[in-house]
């Protein structure tokens, strides 16, 4: 099993055990891809968290605004219909969980790893990028409304800064 | 009349998920407060008097390993059991925590049973009348 495939294997199993035992609904996975590229500019919510240590990486949770509603609606057990603090609460706490259950797995085969607190960004027509690795991105679907999770990894380069990082920026940049 | 729990997590959500948990456990629960860090929790425990301490690992300004260390230093509150909830399910943080002196840990996700499970042996049931 090759690292891609192990990442999807490792995404699929932590999402839906976390949407199971904490949003108490099932989760249907679709395609897991590997892209050499930037994923697609965003409309929505993002959620990112680092991860350090022999290896180096990120992960992270997209999703529309109305599944971020709908995954704070679930948490808390009251209906939400606008992104406010307590949703983006809700996803960067989503994404914690979740990456932090993959992190937990991946740590079998990589050895330790630290986890950051997460970060959250909302808005439109935004593009994240991990430079200097791939993205194992899974899809999944909830009812119609579609999930996507995304791991960036590759082993720490010695003697030298942290060669795996994130760069948030608007899409496409000022000219 | 219920054990005051002191939460410390810096997501709300998770922080109103365990009240709602604590208060399925059937355990006698009394006032469930909250902290955003393990900064927050040392200053309202110079207030509260918390039988039970469930904090997460990684926060903001003061992790729960900081936590759990400054509180069995302290001959105030070294008697609290602290529980951990915990998206780290590897052996180093863990083990720390259980060095340290916690009472258990939980790891994230949970579910209420689970919490009930873990909590069976520091807080009473509820008994009936």
């Amino acid at each position: 099993m090759n690292l891609h495939e192990m990442l999807a294997e490792s995404i699929t199993a932590a999402c839906r055990e976390v949407f199971s035992a904490m949003l108490g609904v099932e989760i249907e996975r679709g395609q897991a891809d590997l892209e050499n590229t930037a994923p697609d500019a965003n409309d929505g919510v993002v959620s990112l968290v680092g991860l350090a240590g022999s290896w180096t990486g990120t992960g992270s949770v997209a999703c529309s605004p109305a599944v971020a509603c709908r995954i704070c609606s679930h948490f808390l057990l009251t209906e939400f219909d606008a992104v406010n603090e307590e949703v983006l609460d809700a996803v960067a706490e989503l994404t914690n969980i979740i990456i932090g259950s993959v992190k937990t797995d991946l740590e079998q085969q990589l050895g330790p790893l630290g986890i950051s607190i997460p970060t959250v960004i909302y808005g439109r027509n935004f593009k994240t990028r991990s430079m200097g690795a791939q993205w194992t991105t899974v899809r999944f679907n909830w009812d119609g409304a579609e999930l996507l999770v995304r791991m960036a990894l590759a082993p720490t380069q010695p003697s030298s800064h942290a060669r795996t990082y994130t760069a948030v920026h608007a899409w496409p940049p000022e000219l | 009349m219920g054990t005051d729990v002191l939460v410390v997590d810096d997501s709300a959500a998770i922080r109103k998920i365990l009240q709602r948990v604590l208060r399925q456990t059937g355990m006698a629960i009394g006032a469930v407060h909250e902290a955003g860090n393990g900064l927050e929790a040392l200053e309202k425990l110079k207030s509260l008097k918390p039988g039970l301490v469930l904090t997460d690992i990684n926060m903001p300004a003061m992790d729960g390993l900081q936590l759990l260390a400054a509180l069995k230093a302290s001959e105030e509150w070294r008697h609290i059991p602290v529980m951990m909830i915990t998206t780290e399910g590897g052996e180093s943080k863990v083990g720390e925590a259980v060095r340290l002196g916690a009472a258990g840990y939980v790891r994230k996700p949970f579910t209420a049973d689970q919490i009930k499970e873990k909590l069976a042996g520091i807080l009473a049931p509820v008994l009936p009348i």
